[in-house]
C-alpha cells in the first residue's frame, strides 16, 4: 500500500518536473471553434519546421477566444464574427481567413436554393412546410447553434431581422448540426462552408451557390472573416506564427481544408 | 368483481418477471451495440497509435493515457481524504452533531450533478487557482466527485469489522491509531478497495465534469499542467460531431470494456470480501 | 518509531473528516457566488418565470428549461420506476437467490456504463425509431425520457432490492400461514414494510435524472421551448449550462451558474426527502 502510494507520489512529481523543466517557447490559442482544426493543423506544421516551439490549440468559442486573449490565458484569440463586440477593442485583430455560412438540407431533399428572405422566414417560424418552399409536404425541422455561438450572430447578422422560432433545435457545433442534418431528412441548418461533405446539401442563397469560386468573387452574401486576436502589438513568437499563417504555405493549408484565404 | 388470487399471482409474475425481462434485454442491446461495431475497428494498434486528423483515422493513444491519469490523480488524491474519513466517523467519534452533518454533507455531495461538479472544477481550479484546463484540475474536480463513494464503502467496510477483532487489540494495549492500523484497515481492505475500484469506474466514463476542467487537447500530457483528453470525452467529441463513426465505435468499445473490467474486479473483490467474512 | 501521538492523530482525522462537507461548502460557495448576484440583479421572478431566453438581447428566462427539467424527470420516473421496481420485487421475491446474486450486480453494471454512450444509442437507435413512427425532429421529450428511465434503472432496482431482502422474513411467514400467495403477499405485507425504501430508490433516482447531462444534450434537441407533445425538443436547465458555458460572457456567464444555483438547489431538496425516506426505514427497523 505505502510502495504503491509513494510511487503514485514520484510519478507525479515526475510528471510536474517533466512540464516545468523543459524551457520549451510555447503558444497557446483559444476561441473559435470553426478555427480550431485548421488552427492545429497549422501549430503541427509550425512545429515541424520549428522544433523549439510549442503551440496548444483549445476551443471554447469566440467568446473565449475574446475573453482569454484579454485575460493572457491565451497568446492568440481565436473569433469568427462579423462584427466584433466591444470586449475586443483593445486587442490587435488580424484577417487570416474567411469562411462561408452553407445553408444545408439533407441530401434527400429536393429543393436546391432558397433566397435570404425564405431562409430568414423559414428560421424565424413564418414558414414551417418544405412545399411553401418549392418542396414536398413535409414539415421543416430548424436547426440552430447555441446562444454565443459566432456562426449563429454572424447568420443572423448577415440574414438580417432573424428571430428564431423557439421549437428550433439547438446544436453546439458545426459538426452536431450536420449530424443533425444528416439524419432527419426535413431538417435545415447551417455551418462554415469547409464542412460540407457527402451526408448534406448546400443549397444555393439568392441562386448563388456557395463555392469557393462564388465565395472570393464576393457573391455568395453568406461569409464571414476568421480573426485573431492578440493584446498589445504583434511581436515575437507570437508576430512569427501569425505571419507562417498569412503565408503561402500557411494559407494553403486553410485553402486545402475549405475555408478561404484572408486577400 | 374479485379475481382469484390464483390468477392475480400469475398475472403477476408474469408482469414482473417481464419487466426483469426488458431490463436485462436493454442492458445487453446496448453492450452488444457497441461491441459488434466497435470490435472490429479496437485492436492494439488502435490503442497504442496517436490520432490523426482530430481523429478521423489513427488511433486513440493519448486519449488511453488520459484515462488512466485523470482517474489515478482522483483516486490518489480521495482515497487517503476519504478513508481518513470514514476511520474518524466509525471509531474515533459517536452519533454528534457534527457527524450528523458531515454525513448529510456526503449524502448532498454524492447528489450532486455532475455538471455542476464541472462548473465547480471550471471556476475554481482552472480559473481561481490558475490551474487553467489541466490533468490536475481534472483529478482534483473527480477527486471531489469521488468522495462520497470511497467514504461510504470504507465505512461499510470498517463497520463489518468484528467487534471482537477491536477488542483482543484493545486489550493487547494498543492503541486506537495501533487498532486502526494494523487491525481494522487490514480487515477492511478488500472492501476499502471495492469503493475506490467503483469511483474509477465512475471517473472513466465521467464526461461533463472533465470536458469543463481538463479540456480536451489531442496531445499527449508531458506535464499535469497539460490538458488532456479522456476515452469518453473523445468518443463524445467523436460521436457528435460525426468526425469518424468507425473510430467513435472503436473508442466507445474500449471504453465500455475498460468500465466493466474495472466494476467486474470490483464485485468480484466484494464477494471475496463477503464470503471471507461468512 | 512514532511519528504522530494519539492525539494529533485524532486531530488530523477530525480534519479530513470534514474534507466532503468542505468540498460541498466549497461547490456551494462558488456557484452561488457566480449565480446569486445575477439573480438579485435580474430579478428571481423575472429569471424564472420568464420564458424569454435571448442572451444576446440580454433576456434571461429560464421557465422553460425548468419546465422541460420537470417533464424530463417525470418521463424518466413513468418510464424507469414501474419496470425498475417490478423488476426489484421480481428478483428478491420470485426468483432463486443465487440467481438474484448473479443478476443484480449485471444490471448495477447498467450504472457503469458512461451516459455518453446512451446518449449516442439514443441519437443512433432512438430518435430515427420515433421519427419514423410518431414525426417530429425524434431527439425530444420522449426521448429524452425513455433514455434518462433506463439510466436510473439501476439506481431503483439496486436500492429496492435491498430494501424489500430488509423486510424480516418472519413478515412473510405469517403471511403465508393466513394462506395468503407470494403475490398476495409481495403487495399486501413485502411492499408496504419496504415502501419508504423503494420511494427513497424512486426519488434518488429523480436525482440523477434531472442532473444528468450529456445524455440530454444529445436526445432532447434543446430547443428553449415548452414542450405540447412529448415529440416536441426541450432543453433541460443541466443541458442550458452545458450547451452554453464554453462561449459565454459577461451576463451570459453568470445567468448560466444563476442556473445552476436553481439545479443545486432542486437538487438538495430532493437528496433530502430521499434521505428522509431512508432513515424513515432505518427508524421502522
Amino acid at each position: 500500500m505505502k510502495k504503491i502510494m509513494l510511487m503514485s507520489f514520484v510519478l507525479i512529481a515526475a510528471l510536474l518536473m517533466g512540464g516545468c523543466g523543459k524551457g520549451k517557447a510555447s503558444l497557446t490559442l483559444a476561441g473559435s471553434t470553426a478555427f480550431q482544426p485548421f488552427a492545429e493543423k497549422l501549430a503541427d506544421q509550425y512545429m515541424n519546421i520549428n522544433p523549439d516551439i510549442s503551440v496548444t490549440v483549445q476551443g471554447g468559442g469566440s467568446a473565449v477566444g475574446i475573453q482569454s486573449a484579454n485575460s493572457g490565458a491565451a497568446q492568440i484569440g481565436m473569433a469568427d464574427l462579423v462584427v466584433l463586440p466591444a470586449e475586443a477593442e483593445g486587442l490587435t485583430a488580424t484577417v487570416v481567413a474567411k469562411d462561408g455560412i452553407a445553408i444545408v438540407v439533407n441530401p434527400a431533399n429536393k429543393i436546391s436554393g432558397l433566397t435570404t428572405e425564405q431562409v430568414r422566414d423559414i428560421f424565424n417560424g413564418k414558414i414551417t412546410n418544405w412545399k411553401d418552399v418549392g418542396g414536398i409536404n413535409a414539415p421543416i425541422t430548424v436547426v440552430s447553434r447555441e446562444a454565443g455561438s459566432g456562426t449563429r450572430s454572424s447568420f443572423e447578422e448577415i440574414v438580417g431581422n432573424i428571430n428564431l422560432k423557439r421549437d428550433a433545435l439547438i446544436q453546439d457545433s458545426n459538426g452536431t448540426i450536420r449530424e443533425t442534418v444528416a439524419n432527419d431528412a426535413n431538417s435545415v441548418g447551417y455551418l462554415s462552408h469547409g464542412l460540407i461533405n457527402e451526408k448534406i446539401k448546400a443549397l444555393k442563397v439568392d441562386d448563388q451557390e456557395c463555392s469557393t469560386e462564388a465565395i472570393i468573387a464576393g457573391n455568395y452574401k453568406l461569409v464571414r472573416p476568421i480573426f485573431l486576436l492578440v493584446k498589445g502589438n504583434l511581436e515575437g513568437e507570437i508576430k512569427k506564427f501569425i505571419d507562417y499563417i498569412l503565408s503561402d504555405e500557411g494559407q494553403n493549408t486553410i485553402k486545402a481544408d475549405g475555408l478561404l484565404p484572408a486577400k | 368483481m374479485r379475481i382469484h388470487p390464483r390468477y392475480t399471482q400469475r398475472g403477476a409474475v408474469v408482469i414482473l418477471g417481464g419487466a426483469t425481462l426488458l431490463t436485462l434485454v436493454i442492458l445487453i442491446f446496448i453492450i452488444v451495440f457497441i461491441l459488434e461495431k466497435g470490435l472490429p475497428v479496437l485492436g492494439w494498434n488502435f490503442l497504442t497509435s496517436n490520432p490523426e486528423d482530430m481523429g478521423r483515422s489513427g488511433g486513440i493513444f493519448p486519449t488511453l493515457i488520459g484515462t488512466i491519469i485523470l482517474p489515478l490523480i482522483a483516486i490518489i488524491i480521495a482515497t487517503p481524504l476519504g478513508v481518513f474519513t470514514s476511520v474518524y466517523l466509525s471509531e474515533y467519534t459517536k452519533e454528534t452533531r457534527a457527524t450528523k452533518i458531515i454525513r448529510f454533507g456526503t449524502d448532498c455531495l454524492a447528489g450532486i450533478p455532475s455538471i455542476i461538479f464541472g462548473l465547480f472544477g471550471y471556476i475554481f481550479f482552472v480559473i481561481t487557482l490558475g490551474m487553467g484546463w489541466s490533468l490536475l484540475a481534472g483529478g482534483l474536480t473527480l477527486a471531489v466527485m469521488i468522495l462520497p463513494t470511497i467514504i461510504r464503502t470504507s465505512e461499510e467496510a470498517i463497520r463489518a469489522v468484528p467487534k471482537s477483532y477491536r477488542e483482543v487489540s484493545f486489550s493487547l494495549g494498543a492503541s486506537s491509531w495501533q487498532t486502526v492500523k494494523k487491525v481494522i484497515l487490514p480487515n477492511a481492505l478488500p472492501g476499502i478497495v471495492t469503493g475506490v475500484m467503483l469511483s474509477i469506474g465512475r471517473s472513466i466514463g465521467e464526461t461533463a465534469a472533465v470536458i469543463f476542467t481538463a479540456g480536451s487537447s489531442l496531445r499527449i500530457p508531458t506535464s499535469l499542467l497539460d490538458s488532456a483528453r479522456t476515452m469518453s470525452v473523445h468518443f463524445y467529441i467523436l460521436a457528435r460531431e460525426g468526425i469518424s463513426a468507425e473510430n467513435a465505435y472503436g473508442t466507445a468499445a474500449a471504453l465500455i470494456i475498460a468500465v466493466l473490467l474495472v466494476n467486474l474486479s470490483a464485485y468480484w473483490l466484494m464477494n471475496r470480501f463477503i464470503s471471507k467474512r461468512s | 518509531m512514532k511519528l504522530f501521538g494519539e492525539k494529533a492523530v485524532r486531530r488530523i482525522l477530525m480534519v479530513t473528516a470534514f474534507s466532503a462537507l468542505s468540498g460541498l461548502l466549497l461547490i456551494a460557495l462558488f456557484i452561488l457566488n457566480e449565480g446569486l448576484p445575477f439573480i438579485f440583479k435580474y430579478g428571481i421572478k423575472e429569471f424564472l418565470f420568464s420564458s424569454d431566453w435571448y442572451p444576446h438581447l440580454g433576456k434571461f428566462g429560464i421557465y422553460p428549461m425548468i419546465v422541460a427539467s420537470l417533464w424530463v424527470t417525470l418521463g424518466a420516473m413513468i418510464v424507469g420506476a414501474p419496470l425498475g421496481v417490478f423488476g426489484a420485487i421480481f428478483l428478491s421475491e420470485y426468483t432463486p437467490r443465487p440467481v438474484m446474486k448473479i443478476i443484480k450486480p449485471t444490471i448495477e453494471l447498467l450504472a457503469a456504463i458512461p451516459s455518453v454512450v446512451y446518449g449516442f444509442i439514443g441519437v443512433m437507435v432512438l430518435a430515427p425509431i420515433i421519427r419514423a413512427n410518431f414525426g417530429g425532429p425524434g431527439l425530444s421529450l420522449l426521448a429524452a425520457s425513455i433514455i434518462l428511465g433506463i439510466m436510473i434503472l439501476p439506481t431503483v432496482i439496486s436500492i429496492s432490492i435491498d430494501s424489500i431482502l430488509a423486510v424480516p422474513q418472519s413478515y412473510r411467514e405469517g403471511s403465508y400461514a393466513l394462506g395468503a400467495t407470494t403475490w398476495q403477499t409481495t403487495h399486501m405485507v413485502t411492499i408496504k414494510a419496504s415502501k419508504s425504501g423503494i420511494i427513497a430508490s424512486i426519488i434518488l433516482g429523480l436525482g440523477r435524472a434531472i442532473g444528468e447531462t450529456m445524455a440530454v444534450i444529445m436526445v432532447a434537441g434543446n430547443s428553449v421551448n415548452i414542450p405540447n407533445t412529448p415529440l416536441d425538443s426541450v432543453r433541460t436547465l443541466t443541458a442550458n449550462i452545458a450547451l452554453e458555458m464554453s462561449y459565454a460572457t459577461g451576463m451570459h456567464r453568470q445567468a448560466l451558474f444563476a442556473t445552476g444555483v436553481v439545479l443545486l438547489i432542486v437538487i438538495i431538496i430532493l437528496n433530502s426527502l430521499a434521505s428522509v425516506a431512508i432513515r424513515k426505514r432505518m427508524v421502522k427497523r
